[in-house]
């Protein structure tokens, strides 16, 4: 398969092969050769304070973990099993109550082990981030790799 | 003074210090109550379980708990554990959270306990344990710094 078919068929078969993705409503919103745009619209089941109106911390790292994985998948174009090592989180802003999430992940260095990646996740503007991220993910060969393609 | 989540608050920690009864705590935070979490005590120590359920496998090939489920499993197990034993009357910030990853998730509860390594007057630094069969054999462990009172 070549790399923009493949980059089609993650872009919509990302929700139907991960069950969590799809019970959360996430969508890739645009996939290229380094990386991926996520997109998460706004439940009240995300708030993780009610009172002020605030976004949960975790439901950030979910999407973030998602897309940082498909970013991996983006940048080797090909089916491959894939394992977060290690994932770290800075929130620099309350998320608010009432506006849809977005994430950019990008996968910033492959090696034939290891993938490092990094994120930003932002609401109404993109360049007023709430969070940003940096992971690195095992490569783990295709063995039990999801069926994307 | 009390703020009106200050009291939900307050009455939810005296039901769960008198009476065991942790719902009425997860009940306040809706992400938590999404995914379904469980505070139980488990001889003076709180205990978080995640029971397992379809919609947290991230890869069905494995099959796999998504990795940000159980990083949002930790995350939501430190801030439980920060309501329940500080007398905070609003909801921490999170700062920042870090999670390495030692073993794939199988298709099974998770359990989460929570330590807090140092309380500060304004920031709480605290360390999560994530383990399925055995406590000793962890599969994830985090740190995360909160913020507890800041201007507004």
């Amino acid at each position: 398969m070549d790399k923009s078919t493949f980059h089609a068929a993650l872009q919509q078969r990302f929700a139907d092969v991960t069950p969590h993705v799809a019970a959360c409503g996430m969508q890739l919103t645009a996939v290229d050769d380094n990386g991926v745009e996520a997109w998460l619209p706004f439940r009240e089941e995300w708030l993780g304070d009610t009172e002020r109106g605030l976004i949960h911390p975790g439901i950030v790292t979910v999407l973030v973990d998602s897309a940082c994985g498909a970013a991996v998948l983006a940048r080797i174009a090909d089916l491959e099993r894939i394992a977060t090592l290690d994932l770290r989180m800075d929130y620099l802003r309350a998320g608010l109550r009432d506006h849809d999430i977005h994430c950019r992940a990008d996968c910033y260095h492959l090696t034939p082990s290891i993938a490092f990646v990094r994120a930003s996740v932002w609401q109404q503007d993109r360049a007023l981030p709430i969070a940003v991220s940096q992971s690195a993910f095992m490569r783990a060969g295709r063995r039990g790799a999801a069926a994307i393609a | 003074m009390s703020t009106p989540i200050g009291s939900m608050l307050a009455e939810a920690r005296r039901r769960a210090r008198e009476h065991a009864d942790f719902d009425g705590f997860v009940a306040l935070v809706p992400y938590a109550r999404f995914l379904g979490l469980r505070v139980e005590a488990q001889g003076g120590q709180l205990r978080m379980r995640l029971p397992y359920r379809r919609e947290l496998i991230g890869n069905p090939a494995l099959p796999a708990l998504h990795g940000g489920v159980t990083a949002a499993f930790m995350e939501n197990a430190a801030l439980l554990h920060l309501l329940l034993r500080l007398d905070e009357d609003r909801i921490p910030k999170s700062i920042d959270f870090a999670i390495d990853y030692l073993l794939s998730a199988r298709p099974q509860d998770c359990f989460a306990e929570c330590e807090v390594t140092r309380a500060g007057v304004r920031v709480v630094h605290t360390q999560i344990r994530c383990w399925q069969d055995v406590p000793e054999r962890p599969i994830a462990v985090a740190r995360a710094h909160f913020l507890l009172s800041y201007p507004e």
